[in-house]
């Protein structure tokens, strides 16, 4: 299968004045054109970090960004503020969990959509708003004539998370990033977006990375899932393999510590001890070995290689689960 | 009677909190009325969890506010410890509150920044003359070991240097130093990582096992719901809809929005996805809500008599509530 972005050793490192702080490091992950992949992680792990840095973005220079991106035949780390801006649109687009920082408050929707429209695909103000329209209706909204004249605050969190969509497909984009694009919202409306969203990649071809801390949006929205912890992708396998044989014993952790909506009521949840380690000092040793519960000794000094199973099921841990002693 | 009716209600003589009738709005204009929460009645019992669950905007957050008198709500009774905390003196407020504490979905904005965590703890304890300077803090470091933080390591800090699930900890101690009988906790752990939100929530059981607690734990997280409630309501638009053990609630809800919310929840296991109909559009506007049956602009079997009529909660199972003319059976 051809990948549509191959991130190779991907390492970033921010300054801050207590040090630099390692944000990513070493993530060597492939995806494949036509596949929707899972980013899941606790708060502080580097999902958003690990993305914008796939998507060429993060050049300040505070930052320092190692290893190669290939997205469709470019090699974004190689390329320059501008000529990655070129690729936005038609080539990568995002989402965010919170679509009223992404929106201009004072500006109506139709202007909004039509910018990207007029910007990139040359069109004239009037064919833009007809498109526009049309974006709308693609992505389900109610009555769009009217939701053109409007301005952000007079639509529900779940119709500007429409819009937003609306705006990151406007020009086909090949891979689409999404960012806890439902963490904000009920779960009626979180089942809307999801199956919108499973439409559209249907529709237009598009892949999709699906960044969410939700165990169970992943299994039921993904091919592949990267499990994040302390700046690394741990595990990275196709959704059903994870959840059927995992090998890190962090995924396992995380699955145990959710409340599940069939399980007996009342009974005790399971625990991950402790947090993240400090990403200005990782140590060495597995970023994970204070709270693991098959931790050796050698977990303690030694930091774990990245693993390859046959199948390409890949993980970092020194003792996987499913393996013997 | 107004309200959704009261057929669930135990009339118990262990009943701790009982609210009759309860109605919140809030004038926003000359002519809009926000319709937050419309005549619920319910009550709970000593030792009872009661989980209060629904969309944003359904009126959870005021219904706890107005349990606490903040502010007082526009009609109907709230019964706390056989008072009825609507008609009591501001002065006689105040101490009926003592023994009924908040813990707030916001961790860390929630806590003073300037104060210190041994001030923020001792600050209830002081203001109600609870012991000497070193009985209080005896005290404050039995809390603090109580909800898992090493007192030495904590005391002298400010709540900007701990994170969310240590502050949340922090906001427990704060709330059960003077040994309440009820905690309101309006969605105690939806600000926290997954790994905190359990460590979390065996807190809140293992202090409600420890002190006796009766609480009322306000979420919209089902799976969260399911883990720590004796008893469910869901509440639509200002409304109660359904009212019953988990149990019978998760393994058969009785009434459609219960069972559209169920069907939206994740599934954490790819070979378990349900193709189920999805719930259509978003809640209306609480300044106009439809008339008869809140939910029917959204319910899929909704005829001319949900229209018309306001359905009342009828038991349809023993210890099921729920108001709906078509419950699914
Ligand atoms: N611009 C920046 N400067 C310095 N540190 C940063 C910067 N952006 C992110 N970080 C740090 O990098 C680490 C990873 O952050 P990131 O936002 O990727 O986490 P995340 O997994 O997306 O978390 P969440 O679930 O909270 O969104 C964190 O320690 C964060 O504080
Ligand atoms: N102070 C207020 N003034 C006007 N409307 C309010 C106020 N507080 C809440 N509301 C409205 O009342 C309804 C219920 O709100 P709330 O209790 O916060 O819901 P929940 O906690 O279930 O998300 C919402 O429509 C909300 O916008
Ligand atoms: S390397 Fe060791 S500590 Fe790390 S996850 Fe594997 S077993 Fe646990
Ligand atoms: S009363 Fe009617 S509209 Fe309301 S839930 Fe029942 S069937 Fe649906
Ligand atoms: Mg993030
Ligand atoms: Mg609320």
């Amino acid at each position: 299968m051809s990948s549509l972005l191959s991130i190779k050793n991907l390492g970033v490192n921010f300054d801050t004045p207590r040090g630099s702080l390692e944000a990513v490091r070493g993530v060597d992950i492939e995806i494949p054109a036509g596949t929707s992949v899972g980013v899941v992680g606790e708060s502080g792990s580097g999902k958003t970090v690990m993305c914008r840095a796939a998507m060429g973005l993060l050049q300040g220079s505070n930052v320092q960004r190692t290893g190669t991106v290939v997205f469709d035949g470019n090699e974004l780390t190689a390329m320059t503020k501008e000529q990655v801006r070129d690729l936005f649109g038609s080539g990568m687009a995002m989402i965010f969990q919170d679509p009223m920082t992404a929106l201009n408050p004072v500006r109506r929707i139709g202007s909004q959509i039509s910018e990207g429209l007029r910007v990139r695909l040359g069109m004239s103000k009037k064919d833009a708003l007809v498109r526009s329209k049309e974006l709308l209706e693609l992505v389900r909204i109610p009555n769009p004539t009217a939701v053109l004249k409007s301005f952000p605050y007079q639509l529900s969190g779940g119709m500007r998370q429409r819009v937003m969509i609306a705006i990151a497909i406007a020009c086909n984009p090949k891979l689409l990033f999404a960012d806890e694009p439902t963490t904000a919202l009920d779960v009626t409306v979180q089942a809307q977006i999801l199956q919108l969203l499973r439409e559209l990649r249907e529709d237009l071809k598009m892949s999709m990375v699906l960044v969410t801390h939700d165990l169970g949006v992943v299994a039921g929205n993904t091919d592949y899932v990267a499990v994040m912890y302390a700046g690394e992708v741990v595990e990275y396998a196709p959704t059903t393999k994870l959840f059927a044989d995992m090998r890190m014993p962090y995924t396992e952790a995380l699955l145990e510590s959710i409340p599940k909506i069939d399980h007996k009521s009342g009974t005790r949840l399971s625990v991950i001890a402790g947090r993240l380690p400090n990403p200005t000092d990782r140590g060495v040793g597995c970023g994970f070995a204070p709270r693991c519960k098959y931790a050796q000794e050698k977990c303690h000094t030694q930091h774990p290689e990245l693993q390859k199973d046959p199948d390409g099921h890949l993980y970092r841990c020194w003792f996987p689960i499913g393996e013997a002693l | 009677m107004a309200g959704s009716g009261t057929a669930h209600m135990r009339n118990s003589v262990d009943s701790v909190l009982t609210v009759r009738d309860l109605t919140v709005e809030f004038k926003i204009s000359k002519d809009k009325v926000v319709k937050a929460v419309s005549g619920l009645s319910f009550d709970v019992v000593k030792g009872e969890t009661l989980a209060v669950v629904g969309e944003s905007g359904c009126g959870k957050t005021t219904l706890a506010r107005a349990i606490l008198q903040l502010p007082p709500p526009n009609s109907g009774e709230v019964i706390f410890n056989g008072t009825d905390l609507t008609s009591l003196p501001k002065e006689n407020l105040r101490s009926a509150r003592t023994s009924m504490q908040m813990i707030f979905q916001d961790p860390i904005s929630s806590l003073d920044p300037r104060m210190t965590v041994q001030q923020l703890i001792d600050e209830p304890l002081e203001i109600w003359g609870r012991g000497t300077r070193e009985e209080r803090n005896e005290r404050i470091n039995t809390l603090l070991n109580n909800v898992g933080l090493e007192p030495e390591l904590v005391l002298n800090r400010r709540s900007y240097e701990f994170s969310g699930g240590q502050c949340q900890r922090i906001s427990i101690a704060r709330a059960l130093a003077l040994d309440p009988r009820m905690l309101i906790c309006d969605e105690p752990v939806s600000a926290l990582d997954v790994s905190i939100q359990a460590q979390i929530l065996n807190l809140l059981q293992d202090m409600k096992d420890q002190f006796g607690l009766t609480m009322v734990f306000i979420s919209h997280d089902l799976a969260v719901v399911k883990a720590v409630s004796d008893r469910v309501m869901v509440m639509y638009l200002g409304k109660i809809c359904e009212i019953a053990t988990p149990e019978a609630l998760y393994s058969k809800p009785a009434h459609h929005y219960t069972k559209a919310l169920l069907d939206s929840v994740p599934i954490a296991d790819p070979t378990r996805q349900k193709i189920t109909e999805l719930l259509q559009g978003e809640p209306p506007s609480p300044m106009n809500p439809p008339s008869g049956c809140r939910f029917r602009t959204r319910c899929h079997a909704a005829t001319a008599r949900c229209a018309e009529h306001e359905p009342q909660l009828q038991e349809v199972s023993p210890g099921q509530f729920v108001a709906c003319h078509h419950p699914i059976v």
